[in-house]
Formats: C-alpha cells, structure tokens, sequence
C-alpha cells in the first residue's frame, strides 16, 4: 500500500461507524436502565462460561491462538498481493470482483447490481460489512427492501432497533421483549405466541420460509476467503444463512479486505478458533463455502465486493494494523466489564465493545471517535481473551495517544497534564507539591469534594484522609 | 540484599502506609533497602491517558535514578507494569532507542512485592502474624500484565492468624483504570458496585491487594457505604507480626 499518500479514512454521512455523542453520554443512559444490565449480565456470564468450558478442553490452545496470529500478521503484511490472488481465482471461477474504496462506492456497486436483476427486495445473511456501510439504508433509497434472515438480526430490523453485539446482535433483549416485537411488528403472527425459545423461533422461520422461497438475490457478508482457491466462506449457527447462500438466482458478497487468508490450511485454525471463542460452541454448526458458480447448483451469478473504507489506513500505522486480524469472535465484548455495564449501543458503531474501541476510531480516524480508546480501565481482560491475540491495550494506549496529539491545545486537561510532568520532573517542586496538596485538603472539607472534573470520581467514592506524613518525610527523618 | 525502593507517586503521597511496611518487612529478613530520593513518578498516568511527550522526561529520569540498583521493587503492580510494559514504547515513539533499551534492562531488574518475595528471595513464610478475616483482590494489572499468579495468596496462606476467604469474581476489574474513573464515573461506578457486593459477599473485615490504587478506589466506595470493611495492601499485611504490635488493621479508606 502506498505510504506517501495521507491514509482514507471511511467517509462521513453514510454507514454506521460514527455515533452522534460521546461514549460517557451514550453509557450513562444504558447504565440508567436495570433491564438492559440485568439482560446484558445475564448473556455475557452464560456465554462466558460455555466458552471457557469448551477453550479448558483443547489443550492446544494457546498454540492455536499463536497460530492464528501470525497467519493473520503474514496475511496483512501481503495483502495487496493476496487480494489480487483471490480476484484471479474468484473470476477464474465464473464470479465477478469489485473493489470498493469506501462505504458509498460499495453501497453503490451492489444497488446497481440489485438494480439490474429488476428485483425490488433482497435476502441478507448477517454480515458486519454491509451493516458498517449501511447498505439497507442505501438500498431502501433505492427502492429496495433488505430481509435480514439471521434471527437476532431480524428481531433487531423488526424493532427498529440498532444491533449491540457483534454476534449476537439483540443481547440487550429479552425473550419477553422479543415476543412483544414480533406480536407488532411480523406479518401473520399467531396472536397466542409465547415468550418460549422454540415457539419465537418457530414463528420467525414461518415467516423467512416465504421469503427465501420467493426471492432471487442475496447479500452476505464472509467470513474468510482463501485465496488459493478463490473459496468464500460463512459460518453460522442456524442455517438462515445457508438458505440465502443456496437458493437466490444472484449472490453478492461484501467483504472487508482484511478477510483473505492464504491458504485452506490456514483455515482450518481458524475454524478452531471461531466457535470455542465465539459462541462456546466445539465446531460451527453451519460452514458454508462456495468457489465462484456451478452450473445448475445455488446462484448463477456471483458478484465480490471487496471493501476498503479506512482499511488501508489502518494496515498503514504499525502498531495499528494487528486490530486487522480480527475474526469478529466477540469473545473481547463477552469478557469486558465496561462493555458489561455499557452495552453495545454507547459505542456508536456497529463494532462495539474492546475491538470497537479501537477498530472505530482507526477507521473513521480518531477526531471522530475520540472517546471511544478511554471506553477501558486497560484491565487486559480481551487481551487474554483473544483468539488472534490482538493487544487491545496496548491499541488503546497509542490511539489514546493519536487523540490527545490530534487535539488542538492546550485544553484545561493538556494544561494539568504538562504541569503535572513539569513537577514531577523535579523533585524538590514535587515534594513541595505534595506537602501544599496535603495542607489545602486538611484545609477544606477532609478530601470528601473535589473540583470538577475530578468531582465525578468523589459522587460515588471518598478519599482517604491525607497521611500525616508522606513517604519521603518519614524517609528522611528515619 | 540491596534493594532499592520504588515508592511510586500515590504511595509516597497518599499510602505511605504501604511503601514503610514494604521497608520493614524486608529490613525484617535482612535486606537492606535504599530510597533514591531523585525519584517522583513513572509517568503511567500521563501514558495512559495519552501524554506520550510529556512522559518522556519521567522515563528519563526513572531510568537514570534506577539503572544503578541489581534489583528494584515497588509495592504496586500497575507501577511495575508501566515500567515493564511502557518505557521501552514511550522512548521508542519519542525516537530515543538508546533510552528504550535502558528501559528495558531496567524493567527486567523491578519487581513487584509478591515477584520479589517469591521469585528472588525465595520466601513464602515471611513470618507474618495477622489476626483477620482477609479477602484477596488480585488488581488487573498484577493478574494479567505481571502474570504475577498466586504468589501473593502464597504468601498470604503462610500468615499466621489470617483466615483467607476466596473473593467471588475476583479477577473482574474493580472499575478504577486510572482517569478512566474520572472520564467514565458511572460506568466505573457500576463496576465498583459489583466489586463491593462481591467484598462484602465474603464477610471478610479486610479487602486486601497489591495496588494502593484499586484499594484507594474500593476503599472510597466500602467508606461512603459506611461498611466497615477495611482496605489493606499486602505488604502492611505481611509487615505486622506479633511483636511488632502492629496486627490492628490499617485503612486505606476512611475508617
Ligand atoms: S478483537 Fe479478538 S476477541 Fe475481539 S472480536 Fe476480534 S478476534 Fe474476537
């Protein structure tokens, strides 16, 4: 990739990586709602316990994690020439390949490609892609109805509702909630519908059957493609996906470049590693892969979206571009305590939690997600987590970095901050500072307030009393 | 042997109490510990909340103050982190490779309390006498940055007098992260809430942990709920014996 040009971020005004406030603002209105936590708890501790169950069975793991990683890191260090690989194969194959700079290149690749099929409405597999770029919103000004067809995307599209999980998209609701969203919103529901899992599900299938059956063109996402073959790839839990892959006339598929891998070797670390992260499940129970057309077999017409929006700026900054090997597990949300309490939506991006911390910020460049890298208290909880050992922490720690750099100063913070550094780099000013700190709060109101910004921290917690002496005095009078 | 001490910013101004209790205890098994006064901080808050430049001249000054000691030891994991995991990248972004790798031989030669006990002076009894119901939080940063692992329950089990109960979710972060409380408070809050309800879950009297700053954290919210339960660092735990007359529980949050 080029480095003497400036990096392309995701354009503005189209897609979903950009919340409109800041994650404290966004978090204080989830934090405000006790059904929301209790559902959020209640999800990330199962699903945190199943994975952990089934990761304490492979006693390889942490070698298939070290694997993982560096296919990934090799991928990303030839990705050009990969790609270029992988359009050879797929065209070889009878599919056709379209690059897409950004968000609104690719939203208007597949409208026109729709366009051209005279379909009016198309069926969706769950793809984080199409959802970054906001293609149902592009579509539906086109004119053209988008039918998500993974469950919890649905309940999501349904409610009108925004998805806060990377896997599972409706995690902030609860079966009750989801009832009442079908009762209103599902065409021909049954009236006497429960809140049991069997029947919700049961009456979303009735509903998607009619669907499949009658529309001829997909939009899926991918989760891997090799390019040694050309072979697509997507896994998934409940077979939605496959229908969509199998019987519409025409597929297109949205993929973020990062998604090649080399070889089918390669994938099979991969497929390990996907599920016991992910859903804590051994082996995902739908793998569908397909190489270009097959005369008389699933679609006729193949189309590959490949998708940069910000990508390359991001493979362009060093101790960035490892937040690229990213395979989407969610195992990083699952374990995160400030995503637990949060939730998805405060992070105003379709990728929330620790990788949307930093994947967001890094695709829009920082100024527009400036809050997103101190999302964290740095407990390194989706470090250890990470099936493709990305260093989340140490991603936040740099953007942070980049946000205070990119920052016109001074601001009262950068003021405090430099002080600060002025002082502690002389230790006669510092311990003078200490001994006028510990005079002004015996002064005041026994540390119990403190001047905003800094009043947030005494609303819920008090300050010790100031010690009597401080380390050095005690130190020096030994 | 000679230890320096690395008293870190928050102990030397806030918690004393943990920094003269890391100095007695390893006076106690006959170590002789220096404190070079030219120290200050490590510069952790400035990295962490995105004052790369402005911490230069910290890891400047730690390595120049420390590169003389064998061995080096601090009473708090996240301070151990930073110069561990930090100082090297700092110097490194600032364009310095010659300030890198002196902080990188630095780090190699600090310690944590619990490394420092276990690994290098080979001690787990260190002949502590506590008469106290303890619960252990283990602090993100000493479980995951330190891999610091059960060295300091190690120690913690050969006190005599201390009844260890397991602290349920331990391992979860206790909300603080630095200014992340303060940019964040309600979520940390949240989290603090959680961490309470599992500390009082125990019926332990004491809420013990390597880091005066996830127990100043604690320790401010178990006062504000007037609970009674007391914040202590390991090392103030280690330090008392019976002689010393020391085994009443010192706070580190309002009594
Ligand atoms: S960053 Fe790692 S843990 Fe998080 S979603 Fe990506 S692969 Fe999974």
């Amino acid at each position: 990739m080029p480095t003497t040009t400036p990096p392309v971020t995701a354009p503005t005004g189209v897609g979903h990586l950009r919340g409109d406030e800041s994650f404290p603002t966004a978090a204080r209105r989830s934090l405000a709602d006790p059904q929301l936590r209790r559902n959020l708890r209640h999800a990330t501790t199962t699903i945190r316990a199943k994975s952990a169950g089934v990761i304490a069975e492979q006693s390889d793991w942490e070698q298939l994690r070290t694997a993982g990683a560096a296919i990934k890191a090799d991928t990303l260090r030839r990705l050009p020439d990969l790609l270029e690989q992988l359009e050879e194969k797929v065209t070889g194959a009878g599919g056709v390949v379209h690059w897409a700079a950004d968000a609104v290149e690719a939203n208007r690749v597949v409208t026109d490609l729709v366009r051209a099929t005279g379909a009016d409405r198309v069926i969706k597999v769950k793809s984080m892609a199409t959802q970054e770029i906001g293609l149902n919103e592009a579509l539906e000004a086109a004119g053209i109805t988008a039918v998500e067809t993974d469950l919890a995307e649905l309940i999501v599209q349904l409610g009108d509702d925004r998805p806060s999980h990377i896997l599972v998209p409706a995690i902030h609701r609860n079966r009750a909630e989801i009832r009442e969203i079908f009762l209103r919103e599902m065409p021909g529901v049954d009236p006497a519908l429960t809140d049991d899992p069997t029947a919700l599900a049961a009456a979303a299938r009735r509903f998607l059957r009619e669907t499949f059956l009658s529309t001829p063109v997909a939009v899926s996402g991918a989760n891997f493609a090799v390019a040694e073959t050309g072979t697509l790839a997507v896994v998934e839990s409940e077979g939605n996906g496959r229908m969509c892959l199998t019987l519409p006339e025409t597929l297109i598929t949205v993929m973020g470049v990062e998604k090649v891998v080399p070889t089918w070797r390669d994938l099979e670390v991969f497929l390990q590693l996907l599920p016991r992260a992910s859903t804590g499940e051994r082996m995902n129970p739908y793998t569908s892969m397909w190489t270009g057309v097959t005369p008389g077999d699933g679609p006729q017409t193949f189309h590959l979206v490949l998708l940069d929006n910000g990508r390359s700026a991001v493979l362009a900054d060093e101790v960035g571009r490892q937040a690229l090997r990213c395979i989407r597990c969610s195992a990083c949300l699952n374990v995160c305590p400030v995503y637990e309490r949060a939730g998805g939506h405060a992070y105003g991006s379709v990728y929330p939690g620790p990788i949307g911390a930093v994947l967001s910020p890094q695709l829009t460049g920082i100024e527009d997600n400036a809050s997103l890298p101190y999302a964290s208290t740095l407990c390194g909880a989706c470090y250890d987590a990470c099936p493709v050992k990305i260093n989340i922490p140490e991603l936040l720690v740099h953007l942070r970095a980049e946000a205070v750099e990119s920052r016109p100063r001074p601001t009262a913070e950068s003021i405090a901050m430099a002080a600060a550094a002025y002082t502690m780099d002389r230790p006669r000013l510092y311990a003078a500072g200490q001994r006028a700190a510990r005079l002004s709060r015996l002064a005041g109101r026994r540390g119990r307030g403190l001047p905003p910004p800094l009043n947030g921290w005494t609303a819920s917690r008090d300050l010790p009393e100031p010690p009597a002496q401080t380390f050095r005095e005690w130190w020096a009078g030994r | 042997m000679r230890i320096a001490l690395f008293v870190t910013c928050l102990a030397d101004t806030m918690f004393p109490q943990a920094a003269t209790a890391t100095v007695r205890l390893l006076e106690r098994l006959g170590h002789e510990v220096v404190f070079p006064t030219e120290q200050t901080c490590c510069g952790q808050m400035h990295v962490n909340t995105g004052y790369q430049r402005e911490a230069v001249p910290l890891v400047r000054r730690h390595v120049r103050v420390f590169d003389p000691y064998d061995v080096i030891v601090a009473p708090s994991g996240s301070c151990v982190g930073s110069v561990r995991h930090q100082h090297a990248t700092v110097a490194r972004r600032a364009g310095d490779v010659r300030l890198a790798s002196r902080a990188e031989s630095v780090a190699e030669r600090t310690y944590e309390l619990s490394e420092l006990l276990v690994d290098v002076l080979g001690v787990t009894d260190v002949g502590a006498y506590y008469p106290h119901r303890v619960t252990y939080h283990p602090t993100c940063h000493s479980l995951r940055m330190l891999r610091v692992g059960d060295r300091p329950r190690q120690l913690l089990g050969a006190v005599r007098g201390l009844d260890l109960v397991e602290l349920p979710a331990a391992e979860q972060c206790c909300g603080f992260g630095g200014t992340f409380a303060v940019k964040n408070p309600e979520t940390s809050t949240a989290m603090l809430a959680d961490k309470m309800r599992h500390v009082l879950s125990t019926g332990a009297d004491v809420c013990a942990a390597g880091d005066v700053s996830c127990l100043m954290h604690i320790g401010g919210g178990l006062s504000r709920l007037r609970t009674g339960v007391r914040t202590v660092h390991l090392a103030e735990i280690l330090a008392s014996t019976e002689q010393s007359g020391t085994v009443s529980v010192a706070s580190a949050g309002r009594s």
